[in-house]
């Protein structure tokens, strides 16, 4: 089965009009070509999104800085926070899985591929209306610009009276608008999943990385239809003139933080669980060992897909629920912890007595691990709610879901990048650039976001445009915003390194880390049918089993 | 590989998954129940907050010929799609144009009920809590109402002009459960809004 699908992707194109290439992908429905397109689109808003973040950091470098107006940060804040969430994280984690969920389940597309196009197309969309605020949303009374109401948007800063113009409604429909496109994709994935499987992929064979983008899937279904819900609300008050967060007429505002946060926190767990997904598959091949306790690591992916539905109160504690809703929600967000723990074991299970290859994918999945044990012992502490009364809205907390987001996802997914590179574009990266990138982007992220969390616990909130000096934030935030230079010339070095490689890098062939899962043994890049003959596969490690018939896997599983 | 391949054709043989048009459509229905749990939180939470009136009590009644006419379509839904399976096209119409005529009485028995409200009694959206949230929550059902009928129309259309066949039995059983799910909204939304918010 390998060997024909080699021959038959050796078949050479012939060049075509640059016209006909670009209509090509925009009218495509091959969710290869979906799959980069989100990516690709993903890392423009990275970078915009990342510009917006140094702006920021820029702004508050020194105490009384006057580098941009009180009203431009807000903007920044609520813009970065956005972009990062919606139109970064959540669309390159749907390419990734685009591209490799049906190359890895044996199968030669999506079950809905015109649903996966209409997808993509609604979340660009949605992007590009959020940022034609910035032209277009001063409306009928000539204030605001982009929103500036925070990516949380709480009530009621969102009403009428308090965010005029229409910058709030260009974040809540581009925000409405990209939702349906990711409830699309979930189905999508989620369908894919139980119905496309080559023969032979039972559950309990599927990559660990299907079977967390299933979990992801389901979690998206079930977390972005609130959000969804929550923003019809918004737009009918804001437009009709209901009352939903309107406290003058009996609506209450705590009511939209536990709407936004029903849809907040588990949302979490979708970007994260796809981090998880790239760690799974990354860590085995470059330890040279099966990942230790598979079936455990799909118990503890589905326990936290479960539990984490019961925990977004944990972002209120400072709003000041009841005592019990208060310990509710520290003891679900401590339970949390567990299941994730054991997922951080698995990992080191996996790697230790392994045969360990430090090649770049490898490099960033190990600091994703200590990063995000950091991160959920720091998670911990904000868990208990008293502590929290003290942390809340500071940059501890800012801290805290940086060393997540960054410290686990986006290294993670910088893994992903350096993994997957070579099956996408058919050409290997350059390893010396790939490694200077992992080290300028190691110390330019602890500089940042270690130093961010001194000026938390001396007290500085969040979301403050300007400090007064001596109150010992100085010095670390000066440290913070050196640190945003050293990422930026990191991610300067992987762009470079990837357009380069794209284009000079040497022919990387089939299966160039000897991995074991059904992508690797199609051409590089993938045909468009992906396989010229299904295969069958009996065992978690097809690729395995092909390179060693006289020890296959599923004599032992 | 070829070591393997007979071995493997056994796998081949008694492989089978569930069909994608199931699958798909009870995932969007598990989406679209988040959505409406959300609305029908709010209604809960927001019963009895109205500063001024009207209040429930005061101007719904109970909706008994839509409410019946509107869960009578599950009965002939299915009986056209168990009609398609046989093979029997004129029954499948029939029971098609049915459902259809039920679902369309429903919505003009809400657009009645609209009417009165608005119009006798001084309700809209912007009134009072009640108001926000009745037609929100209503209105949202609503519109899945209307979306199922323009999807019934259409494959009424394509019945009349006999392109369907027995082979898409499975697509208008997957559109069947899209209209149960309807259906079964309907039960939470009356007993919220009619029965327990009244």
């Amino acid at each position: 089965m390998a060997s024909e699908s080699i021959a038959l992707a050796t078949v050479q194109e012939v060049p075509r009009p640059i016209g006909s290439v670009l209509h090509d992908w925009v009218v495509t429905v091959d969710h290869k070509k979906l799959g980069i397109l989100y990516i690709l689109y993903a890392l423009v808003f990275l970078v915009i999104g990342g510009i917006e973040a140094t702006i920021m950091r820029i702004q508050l470098i020194v105490p009384h800085n006057n580098f941009v107006s009180p009203q431009v940060f807000n903007r920044m804040f609520t813009m970065h926070g956005t972009t990062m969430i919606f139109f970064v994280a959540m669309p390159i984690l749907f390419g990734f899985g685009n591209y490799l969920i049906p190359l890895m389940i044996g199968a030669r597309d999506m079950a809905f591929p015109r649903l996966n196009a209409w997808s993509f197309w609604l979340t660009a969309f949605g992007g590009l209306l959020l940022y034609f605020s910035f032209v277009g949303a001063n409306g009928l009374y000539g204030a605001g610009n982009a929103p500036d109401v925070g990516w949380f948007a709480y009530a009621p800063l969102t009403s009428n009276a308090f965010s005029v113009g229409h910058s709030t409604d260009f974040w809540t429909l581009g925000l409405l608008v990209s939702g349906f496109g990711s409830i699309g994709t979930a189905i999508n994935i989620l369908t894919t999943i139980v119905c496309m499987r080559c023969p032979g992929i039972t559950l309990g064979k599927m990559p660990l990385l299907v079977w967390l983008n299933l979990v992801m899937a389901a979690m998206v279904l079930l977390a972005i239809s609130p959000l969804t819900a929550a923003q019809m609300m918004l737009s009918l008050d804001r437009f009709l003139g209901a009352h939903f967060f309107d406290t003058q007429a009996g609506g209450s505002a705590v009511m939209w933080m536990h709407f936004f946060w029903i849809f907040g926190h588990p949302e979490v767990y979708v970007l994260v669980i796809p981090a998880f997904a790239f760690a799974s598959e990354i860590i085995p091949v470059f330890s040279r060992k099966p990942i230790f306790g598979y079936p455990v690591m799909v118990a503890a992916t589905i326990a936290i897909g479960f539990v984490g539905f019961s925990v977004w109160a944990h972002h209120m504690f400072t709003v000041g629920m009841n005592p019990y809703a208060n310990s509710f929600f520290t003891i679900t967000t401590m339970v949390i912890g567990v299941p994730t723990g054991i997922k951080i074991f698995n990992w080191i299970g996996t790697m230790w007595g392994g045969k360990i290859r430090f090649a770049t994918p490898m490099l960033f999945c190990i600091a994703f691990l200590f990063q995000f044990l950091i991160a959920g012992l720091t998670g911990i502490m904000l868990a208990a709610s008293p502590f929290d009364w003290q942390l809340g809205n500071s940059y501890f907390v800012v801290a805290h879901f940086h060393y997540v987001i960054v410290g686990a996802i986006l290294f993670t997914l910088f893994g992903a990048f350096y993994y997957w590179f070579p099956k996408m574009s058919g050409r290997m990266y350059n390893e010396s650039l790939g490694k200077l990138h992992f080290w300028l982007f190691l110390i330019g992220f602890h500089l940042t976001f270690d130093s961010m969390h001194i000026p938390g616990l001396l007290g500085m909130p969040r979301r403050i445009y300007t400090y007064e000096p001596g109150r010992g934030w100085d010095f670390w935030n000066l440290i913070c915003t050196i640190g945003v230079f050293f990422q930026i010339l990191g991610t300067a070095v992987f762009v470079g390194n990837l357009l380069w490689s794209l284009f000079k890098g040497k022919a990387a062939g089939n299966d160039p880390w000897d991995a074991w899962t059904l992508e690797w043994s199609t051409s590089s890049p993938p045909v468009e049918y992906n396989f010229a003959q299904i295969p069958v596969v009996r065992s978690r490690r097809p690729l395995w089993d092909i390179k060693h018939p006289e020890d296959p896997d599923w004599k032992y599983e | 590989m070829s070591s393997t391949t007979s071995a493997a054709t056994s796998i081949e043989l008694k492989w089978e998954l569930p069909q994608r048009g199931h699958v798909g459509m009870l995932s969007l229905i598990a989406a679209e129940l988040a959505i409406f749990t959300i609305f029908v939180v709010a209604y809960l939470f927001y019963i009895g907050k109205s500063l001024t009136g009207p209040f429930p009590k005061d101007v719904l009644e109970l909706p008994i010929f839509a409410t019946i006419c509107l869960l009578s379509s599950s009965a002939t839904i299915h009986f056209a799609v168990k009609a398609l399976q046989n093979g029997k096209v004129r029954a499948f119409g029939t029971w098609w144009f049915a459902t259809m005529a039920l679902g369309f009485i429903f919505l003009v028995e809400t657009g009645r009920e609209w009417h009165h409200l608005i119009y006798e009694k001084g309700l809209t959206i912007s009134t009072n809590l009640f108001g926000t949230t009745y037609y929100s929550l209503v209105g949202l059902h609503a519109f899945h109402v209307t979306v199922g009928l323009i999807c019934l129309g259409i494959t009424m259309i394509l019945t009349l002009l006999g392109k369907v066949k027995q082979s898409h039995s499975d697509r208008v059983d997957v559109f069947s459960l899209y209209w149960h799910f309807v259906d079964v909204v309907w039960i939470v939304v009356f007993t919220v809004v009619y029965v327990i918010g009244r």
